[in-house]
């Protein structure tokens, strides 16, 4: 256990290396001046050069990328080129609204999809398999903007329900988290469904059923463990996906998460904040696949960690 | 040397009234009440060296002061910090005398020592400002932009409440340089203290300081108690609220949960919003200080030919193009918008004549027409107006491939001597950093600009009207002022007799604000402190 814990660290490390490396290769090669940016419109070619040198940016590739990577061995994210502001605090004052936006999103996801993904399987082929299955692709194509202006417009404009936009209290969290379990949650019913007929299908669950046992305990019991962890791995993936931001849905529920940071870094290639953004999420991503792989084994006995 | 200057009597002195009119303030304005403002984006910094967008223009402009000012909603010059000033007979050296007992929000006094270190901190590489190069005209600004000096030859304290500056060259927008957001009075100490974060922690002598900073949610802004201006500003606290989406700001601003929505109304809402006689009364436009249009590289066949560029500027349906963005602009034929200081009304440049400019291409030895590249940054409407003008060039033989790409790529694309062949100025489009004629000259149209990386995208360079330029921007005293808005007026002619552009329209600003506000419509679209002026818009009880 140890030691594949060992093996699986050293492989997350080189691969952030590797994204570090190619994230920082294609911003420098992008056929845009960060430095003009920065400048604006009216700065003399003089100013523009000083700038240049200030930042560094006047330096070869090699030299620039090893002077991050030295940055980041000593937990510095570098100073954002525009905000000025340190980029470890700018992501940290986000952080908070993001994993809390992740955690209630993905909740809502999972209680969605779930439910959706075993009643379809159990009604197989007939009218609500049919029914759940054109919602589920209906959600997943939906655009966000759409959804969330629909949905803020009718809980929070009209009805009053809730607050229109914002962070702070638990009425703020409730739109945008459903807002984002609707869009996800057809993923995990279509997974939850194929996955759910499989088992459904195989030699033990018929001689659990031949035992006499109960329908939901069948299901509950020996089918749901088996069939969920397709899914388990589906949510190291979304991690990594609410971590590199969702864009639409914070912005039109004013919520300060990540996503926001992000875009608006891309817009004026910002590059100490695209840079911390991206390798967040990816840390994200190979630490929530990780988790993934350490939690099956518990779920199902079948699969040994070596 | 300003004794060896009063002795010889060679010191002009221009009262500092005789230059403005000051403000009459609203009758109804009251002090009092809080206000709440939403804007998309994240507020970049309120560091006045580095802050340079339309978001944080104002912002700044209400937490610090410069020198001079500008009469709220107009583009008057009026004194600031300084109370008066002085301008010697050559026009190269200006005294300013400071008002006495302003202080900044730290609760310390502001001396010329204050103006002198904000000056050389402005001009300093290290500080990294994009506005460095508006201080050329300062003796000594070279050496700071080479690193050779750390303080400004051409700034002296003269006593502490004397700053004499001395300039390299005679130049007439030394003044409007004095009002602009770069040149504005830093506290020394309270730089040192935050360093590089002083753009979070601003400390100025502004109508307001900044009490909370929450990232990415909200800054609130609360009444300087010991602001200089007696009686001003208005407003005890203003709240900017960030990071939502215009939509949603606009319909909050409907349900009256906001006051402002700062990013405007959006395109999507426009026809809705002034459908409503009721909303409508709470929109505000004002024509912006702003062009929009089309550069066509001289670099590029077959637009070194001037024919071609003549007989593009008749190609275009302008009114078509205004009709495209809810006619929220005004077709224009000039490369300087009305309201602007040397703007000619009686100018009508090139009437739209798609027959002419047929007949002018085959002048040119081009009767087919031919094919070219046009440029456009991809968000809504520029895509929209990009496809008009693809129309349009149809029309005349004149086959455009529209590249739609990102702000920055446009830039870099503009910048370089030999890529883009044709770009649509819009969302990039050139407006006033002050409103004088030359702003609209030496960064866009002026041959030095032509270089790699400048904003010249016509890469135009007229050298004899570079000269005409620099001839324009010595005439300082107040008595030529009308000769030099001619001269202007002159060269600005000339530029559209070479035709590197097709100006196509004049932008106007919409800004619609809360029913309880009041203050009057320039407040709300103000040529200079855009969009808004904070320190005098006010509450109705």
């Amino acid at each position: 256990m140890a030691s594949y814990l060992l093996r699986r660290l050293i492989q997350s490390a080189l691969i952030l290396l590797g994204v570090a490396f190619i994230t920082f290769f294609l911003l420098y090669i992008l056929p845009a001046d960060p430095v003009r940016q920065i400048a604006g419109r009216s700065a003399s070619a003089q100013t523009v050069e000083n700038i240049r040198r200030e930042l560094g940016l006047d330096q070869p590739f090699v030299v620039q990328f090893l002077r991050y990577l030295w940055g980041l061995l000593h937990g510095d994210f570098g100073r954002s080129y525009l905000q000025k502001t340190q980029v470890a605090e700018l992501i940290a004052s986000r952080l908070p609204a993001t994993l809390l936006l992740m955690a209630a999103g993905i909740a809502c996801e999972l209680a969605l999809g779930i439910t959706m993904g075993i009643v379809a399987a159990l009604t197989k082929g007939r009218f609500a398999d049919q029914v759940l299955m054109m919602t589920s692709f209906v959600t997943v194509s939906a655009p966000q903007f759409v959804v969330s202006l629909i949905l803020l417009y009718i809980f929070a404009v009209q009805l009053s329900w809730f607050p229109v936009g914002g962070y702070g209290t638990f009425r703020h969290l409730v739109l945008p988290a459903v807002t984002l379990g609707i869009l996800g949650s057809g993923w995990y019913a279509r997974m939850m469904r194929s996955s759910m007929i499989e088992v459904l299908a195989t030699d033990f669950i018929r001689t659990a059923r031949a035992k006499g046992l109960t329908r939901s305990r069948v299901i509950l019991r020996h089918a749901l463990p088996n069939a969920i962890l397709p899914v388990i791995a589906m949510i190291g993936i979304d991690i990594g996906v609410f971590m590199g931001g969702v864009v639409v849905v914070e912005s039109v529920f004013a919520w300060p998460g990540i996503g926001q940071l992000a875009w608006q870094a891309i817009q004026r290639i910002d590059i100490p904040i695209i840079m911390a953004v991206t390798l967040v999420s990816a840390v994200a991503i190979v630490l929530g696949n990780l988790l993934a792989d350490l939690i099956t084994p518990f779920i199902d006995p079948r699969i040994k960690i070596r | 040397m300003k004794n060896l200057l009063a002795s010889t009597a060679l010191v002009l002195a221009f009262a500092a009234p005789a230059l403005a009119q000051d403000y009459t303030p609203d009758p109804a304005a009251k002090q009092g009440g809080e206000i709440t403002v939403t804007y998309h984006d994240d507020v970049a910094t309120l560091d006045p060296a580095i802050g340079y967008d339309w978001q944080n223009w104002s912002m700044i402009k209400s937490l610090f002061d410069g020198l001079m000012d500008y009469v709220p909603g107009t583009t008057t010059l009026r004194p600031g910090l300084a109370e008066s000033y002085d301008v010697s007979a050559d026009g190269m050296t200006f005294t300013f005398h400071l008002r006495k007992g302003v202080k900044f929000s730290n609760g310390r006094e502001m001396t010329a020592d204050d103006v002198k270190y904000s000056l050389d901190r402005v001009t300093s590489p290290a500080t990294q400002s994009p506005g460095a190069g508006f201080f050329a005209s300062i003796k000594g600004s070279e050496k700071m932009a080479d690193g050779s000096a750390t303080s400004l030859e051409g700034v002296k304290v003269v006593d502490p409440l004397t700053v004499e500056i001395t300039l390299n060259r005679p130049d007439a927008t030394f003044l409007q340089v004095m009002a602009l957001n770069f040149s504005y009075i830093v506290a020394k100490e309270a730089v040192e203290e935050a360093g590089a974060d002083f753009g979070k922690h601003p400390v100025g002598t502004g109508a307001f300081k900044l009490t909370d900073w929450t990232l990415g949610q909200q800054l609130v802004f609360e009444r300087n108690a010991d602001y200089w201006r007696a009686g001003e500003p208005y407003l005890d606290k203003i709240t900017f609220q960030v990071g939502q989406e215009p939509v949603v700001a606009l319909l909050r601003l409907q349900k009256g949960e906001i006051d402002i929505a700062g990013d405007g109304i959006p395109p999507a809402k426009f026809t809705e919003v002034m459908g409503d006689p009721a909303q409508a009364a709470l929109v505000v436009s004002q024509a912006s200080l702003q062009t929009g249009y089309i550069t066509m590289n001289l670099n590029v066949a077959p637009f070194d030919k001037p024919e071609v560029r003549q007989a593009l500027n008749m190609a275009i349906n302008k009114e078509r193009i205004t009709q495209i963005i809810n006619g929220r602009a005004t077709p224009t034929g000039q490369v300087l918008p009305p309201g602007m200081p040397g703007y000619d009304p009686t100018y009508v440049g090139y009437a739209y004549d798609p027959e002419a400019a047929k007949a002018l291409l085959a002048k040119a030895g081009l009767p087919d027409g031919f094919e070219t590249e046009l440029y456009v940054y991809n968000t809504d409407p520029n895509p929209r107006i990009a496809q008009a003008i693809q129309q349009d060039l149809a029309q005349i033989g004149v086959k455009a491939a529209i590249q739609s790409l990102a702000q920055a790529n446009v830039i870099q694309a503009g910048g370089e001597p030999d890529t883009a062949a044709m770009i649509w100025s819009g969302g990039m489009a050139w407006a006033a950093d002050f409103p004088d004629p030359s702003d609209f000259f030496g960064p866009i149209l002026s041959c030095q600009a032509a270089g790699p990386g400048g904003w010249n995208w016509a890469h135009y360079c007229n050298k004899d009207l570079d000269a005409a330029a620099a001839a324009a921007d010595a005439m300082t005293a107040p008595e030529q002022t009308t000769d030099r808005m001619k001269a202007w007026s002159d060269i600005m002619a000339k530029v559209m007799a070479d035709a590197p552009w097709v100006p196509v329209f004049n932008e106007s600003r919409y800004t619609m604000h809360g029913p309880r506000l009041g203050g009057a419509n320039e407040l709300y679209a103000d040529p200079v402190a855009t969009p808004i002026n904070f320190d005098y818009i006010y509450v109705k009880q």
